[in-house]
């Protein structure tokens, strides 16, 4: 054992900076290009060090929200349009809800999509078919069933399961409040939200049993759920809390890990693809590695306030490149030394 | 990381000129870029890449606190928004002519992401000099809006008589007798009025002065217009103070109570007891406060139950150390609320 060390180990000699100049919306690697999503409608390819290519996804607007299914990056405008953008820097508009901002969007491995604007919720399939659906309230997150062709909404006063294939009125799960994100467990069996009242809420399925995870200083807008599907990790306070999610009756009576405590709140999280280490950016810039079986912990990036929080954070497949973008327009990417 | 963006809340009953000063305040040439969150398409004359349809969605906070609603589109909208600040200057709420005030104004202080990074600017309610009497009859909404104001756009005195006028105005302060009001053709009156008011600031809450208070204690009184005695006792009672009509509004009223030093540790009970306990019907509250043996003026405001409120600067020398405190709200028990805030005293 090495004698013990006031600084955590760092990796910030593997990180190459790239300036996005734009509050970054968010990342994902398209093969292996990692890619921005920035505010100011552009998306970001990476494509060698200190090289980037940026394609006007959404000339004239911004881009508000953001999902990638690993081959393109799907974004959502305050033009109404939802543009697919692909590594080679091509973009095909896959949606226009004209004049509407788009808040939510989401999609599935298989290349489904979904997105909301205003009250209308519009899935389209992978070969193209439009489906809506108008949710009794705004939705404010989106996402897909683990398998199948399913949407889960959240909205006020819980979250709605819409087959869009069906006209059958989607499935409540209710619980009183305004809900923000929506995530659901790999295994089908958890829906959680985050919600305007610094909580989670998640429901058991298919009993709809409901659990409350409590306890945060602010609103939890990050999840991310490991590889094997055992944990969520969730933003929203001085440390990443990740719950329990691999008993049957996931969290409930099960304190969560409290993961990289830091004086600052937590910001993004985002678990490495193949192995229990978490990625977990801070409001002030600050990014770390933390494996979740013992706690320790290797810098990526240390705190840089005034290029903001940390607001986007991506691996890659194979988990050996993490993107990351910050709310001031800092970004770069990690690589993990062999 | 910089400074708040300053937010106007514009209000105002059906067809009183809201989208007026609206078209006004984005079409005239002031250098400054304002993004407007307004509740119709299409009312807006001009173009503006940063306007934004809103569907005014009022959310019930699960806090225990029934008054305590916000508007979560507002919520949704200014996070959009705050990733392109850099864009505009200022942000506009349009309010749909039915709306309550409250949950647009509760948003800025509920919220902790929208109040780091925004913050309300005033709540600026324009009225129909026409229609306002009508309205306030039977309209409980219009009635809200003129009782939150900060400022009071009343428009289309084109449109009525002196005499109509001193009636809508003595109607309008019979609710409302802090609010600044600004009387208007087509709604033109000076930006600077309306945007950039810091009302909400409680560095700005310098004096509580209402017209009625003055006058009850023989100031003299600047509203020197004309008036006559010929009005008619409708609802509402109206007897003449020698200067301007003086109504008491059956169901809307201000409390204004004025005392010397207080006892801290009396007063911030009794106000947080005070707010949690009548906050329904407490629209807006503000004071200024001499606490016994501290040097700094305690300054506070509210909506409903929600209280912001902190020392401010030092009384100056020769000032008199005066507590001040209003109450604008529904229904409100004057004596009980009177005999509270007298027990404070220290």
């Amino acid at each position: 054992m090495s004698s013990p060390t006031p600084s955590i180990t760092s990796l910030t000699q593997f990180v190459v900076e790239h300036a996005a100049g734009e509050h970054v919306v968010a990342a994902a690697f398209l093969k292996q290009t990692p890619t921005l999503a920035l505010a100011d409608g552009s998306v970001l390819l990476i494509v060698g060090e200190g090289a980037a290519r940026k394609v006007e996804a959404h000339p004239d607007a911004g881009i508000l929200t953001a999902a990638s299914d690993g081959a393109a990056l799907v974004t959502g405008g305050d033009d109404g349009r939802v543009v697919r953008t692909t590594a080679d820097g091509a973009t095909e508009e896959v949606g226009n809800s004209k004049g509407r901002w788009i808040d939510a969007l989401a999609v599935s491995p298989s290349g489904a999509l979904a997105w909301a604007a205003g009250k209308i919720v519009t899935a389209r399939d992978d070969k193209g078919r439009l489906r809506t659906w108008q949710a009794p309230s705004t939705p404010q997150g989106l996402c897909f069933a683990p398998k199948g062709y399913r949407v889960a909404v959240s909205h006020y006063n819980g979250v709605s399961l819409w087959f869009p294939n069906t006209e059958a009125e989607p499935e409540k799960l209710e619980w009183k409040g305004s809900h923000l994100d929506v995530t659901w467990s790999a295994d089908g069996r958890f829906v959680v939200t985050s919600m305007q009242e610094n909580s989670l809420h998640g429901w058991r399925l298919p009993e709809k049993a409901d659990m409350r995870m409590t306890g945060y200083p602010s609103k939890t807008r990050s999840f991310s759920w490991s590889h094997d599907g055992n944990w969520l990790a969730t933003s929203g306070a001085d440390a990443a809390i990740v719950w329990p999610f691999s008993s049957k009756e996931g969290p409930m009576g099960k304190p969560p890990r409290e993961c990289g405590i830091r004086p600052a709140k937590v910001s993004r999280v985002a678990f490495h693809p193949g192995a229990l280490v978490l990625a977990v950016g801070y409001e002030d810039g600050f990014i770390l590695l933390v494996r979740l079986n013992d706690g320790a912990e290797l810098l990526v990036r240390k705190a840089d306030p005034e290029r903001g929080a940390v607001t986007a954070l991506a691996w890659d497949k194979r988990g050996k490149h993490l993107v990351f973008g910050t709310e001031g327009g800092a970004a770069g990417v990690l690589t993990l030394p062999a | 990381m910089s400074d708040k963006i300053p937010v106007t809340v514009l209000t105002g009953y059906l067809g009183a000129g809201k989208t007026t000063l609206l078209n006004r305040i984005l079409t005239e040439q002031h250098g400054k870029k304002y993004a407007v969150i307004v509740n119709e398409f299409g009312e807006i004359g001009i173009d503006n890449d940063l306007v934004v349809g809103a569907d005014e969605e009022v959310f019930e906070m699960n806090n225990g606190c029934i008054c305590c609603t916000v508007r979560g589109d507002l919520i949704r909208i200014i996070e959009g928004l705050m990733k392109r600040r850099g864009k505009f200057d200022a942000i506009i709420v349009e309010t749909t002519g039915l709306a309550d005030p409250a949950p647009v104004a509760q948003t800025f202080f509920v919220d902790q992401d929208v109040s780091d990074k925004a913050r309300l600017d005033a709540v600026v309610t324009v009225a129909d000099a026409k229609w306002l009497t009508e309205r306030l009859k039977d309209a409980p909404e219009a009635k809200n809006q003129i009782a939150f104001a900060d400022v009071i756009i009343l428009n289309k005195t084109d449109l009525v008589s002196p005499e109509e006028l001193a009636e809508v105005e003595a109607r309008i302060r019979a609710i409302n007798p802090y609010a600044t009001l600004h009387r208007t053709q087509r709604a033109a009156v000076p930006l600077d009025a309306v945007l950039g008011r810091n009302a909400f600031d409680l560095d700005r809450i310098l004096a509580i002065e209402p017209a009625f208070l003055e006058e009850g204690e023989g100031h003299h009184h600047h509203h020197d217009h004309d008036h006559d005695h010929d009005h008619g006792c409708g609802p509402g009672c109206a007897h003449d103070h020698g200067g301007l009509k003086h109504y008491h509004d059956e169901h809307m009223q201000s409390v204004s109570i004025k005392l010397g030093e207080v006892d801290p540790e009396k007063f911030m009970p009794w106000i947080n007891d005070l707010t949690q306990r009548e906050g329904p019907k407490i629209l807006r509250s503000k004071g200024i406060l001499a606490f016994k043996n501290e040097p700094k003026r305690f300054v506070f405001q509210g909506v409903h139950m929600i209280l912001d409120g902190d020392l401010q600067r030092d009384w100056k020398p020769g000032e008199e150390r005066q507590s001040r405190l209003v109450f604008i709200g529904r229904d409100l028990d004057a004596e009980m609320i009177r005999a509270g805030a007298q027990a404070c005293a220290a």
